[in-house]
């Protein structure tokens, strides 16, 4: 029992890290707080992380895993770090925190949908696109999707009809 | 992510490794083809949705490749880039140049709606790495099946030229197409074993079922068309011409690590 003690500090000291530790692409928001930790496991030589893409494609992947790697190497938990890609679970946009979802929205990204709006379209069944997006400068609803594809494999272009901004939206996936 | 389960006997290696090459590859070589529009696509919006959508395909070939790898004790990089143009098993599909806009617009909407029917069987394979990434990989499919039914739409609906250009593109495209589910050698194998959840034939019904109530009327009735056994061995002056490209950086430094 004292060593499960010891051990649930240091998983503490290795989530803490991971929370200053920011998306390489969108850096307003942490590891965490986008819900791309999977997992982390803690023992006497390692310390195991469960890294969920955004998207499988997405070239910061490897740019996260070297990131993690090294901060968690320099906090000295344990003498082996081990970062490994996962799609299990998926991740999925439900994955971001609340606080997450707050500062995407402070740094002019709308948070992703969080539920369906509109019609299914061809093939689409759990997935719903195209829901409205909320303008993160003036929180209206009157925006219309410019590209459902922006300048990463996660963000797509919408523009707000009322302040006339266009603003990007990390994309429901 | 996590080995072959080591209950797989070598003949059921054999035939997961060809299902993998052969989706791994369709990925690829389609991801190429549109990488080819970035710069030149008809609108700035294009160029940025072309450019993604190969961006998201060549990634999915990089997780598949990799679960190749692991199961064929390979690796990933060499898969890619170090096999010769015969070695390549994707469908005869992929085997054409992008040609005009309309033209790459029908073979996106015909790989799509095909790959959209495979990735939901493949969620649902007994491998489990490839059940988890095939979830992914649908979610992220989505996307692209939209924007091809979009283009599809107005391209159809839109003036004479770019309708004849589209019905021209799908009508010459469509026998290769039905090459995405041309039987696997292991194929009997990958479905005892639960692999493969469904055989080629009868996801090819699905597809079917599904363009040709939106194929026909645009383009008078497409002809009865089935997969032929060598729809993925057949290859073309076009994809020699690609695989040169796409192959150039590794073989200009081959002992370089990447």
């Amino acid at each position: 029992m004292v060593t499960r003690g010891a051990v649930v500090s240091r998983e503490e000291r290795v989530w803490a890290e991971l929370a200053q530790i920011r998306d390489p692409e969108i850096p307003a928001i942490s590891v965490v707080d986008l819900g791309v930790i999977g997992s982390v496991t803690v023992d006497d030589e390692r310390v195991s992380v469960k890294l969920l893409p955004t998207f499988v494609g997405c070239p910061a992947i490897g740019v996260m895993q070297e990131q993690i790697t090294a901060r968690l190497g320099a906090l000295g938990v344990a003498d082996v770090v081990d970062v490994k890609v996962s799609f299990d679970p998926p991740w999925t946009s439900e994955r971001i925190t609340p606080a997450g979802r707050e500062r995407l929205r402070l740094s002019g990204f709308a948070p992703p949908a969080t539920a369906p709006t509109g019609p299914a379209l061809i093939g689409l069944d759990e997935l719903a696109v195209l829901p409205i997006a909320e303008c993160p400068y003036c929180g209206s609803r009157n925006t219309t999707l410019e590209n459902p594809f922006g300048p990463t494999l996660c963000r797509a272009i919408y523009h707000c009809a009322d302040c006339r901004q266009p603003f990007e939206q990390m994309k429901r996936v | 992510m996590t080995a072959a389960p080591p209950e797989l006997d070598v003949t059921a290696r054999e035939a997961l490794a060809e299902l993998l090459l052969s989706v791994a590859d369709d990925e690829f070589v389609i991801g190429f083809w549109d990488s080819e529009w970035t710069g030149i696509a008809p609108m700035l919006e294009e160029d940025v949705a072309t450019s993604s959508i190969a961006q998201d395909e060549i990634g999915h070939a990089k997780a598949l490749y990799e679960l190749l790898a692991e199961l064929t004790d390979d690796d990933a990089d060499r898969i890619a880039f170090g096999r010769g143009v015969a070695d390549f098993r994707h469908a005869a599909l992929m085997n054409h140049a992008r040609g005009d806009w309309a033209f790459s617009v029908a073979r996106r909407y015909l790989y799509e709606t095909a790959d959209a029917i495979r990735l939901t069987a493949l969620a649902r394979s007994g491998h489990e790495p490839l059940a988890q990434l095939a979830g992914k990989m649908r979610r992220e499919e989505t996307y692209h099946l939209l924007h091809a039914d979009a283009w599809l739409r107005r391209l159809a609906e839109g003036g004479a030229d770019g309708r004849e250009r589209l019905t021209n593109g799908l009508v010459s495209l469509w026998p290769d197409a039905q090459e995405i589910f041309a039987p696997l050698a292991g194929e009997e194998t990958l479905v005892r074993e639960g692999l493969l959840p469904e055989p080629m034939r009868a996801m090819h019904a699905d597809w079917q079922a599904r363009v040709r109530p939106i194929l026909d009327p645009m383009c008078g009735a497409l002809p009865d068309a089935t997969p032929t056994l060598d729809g993925r061995e057949r290859r073309t002056d076009e994809f020699s011409w690609l695989h040169g490209e796409f192959t150039s950086v590794a073989r200009s430094e081959e002992a370089a690590a990447w």
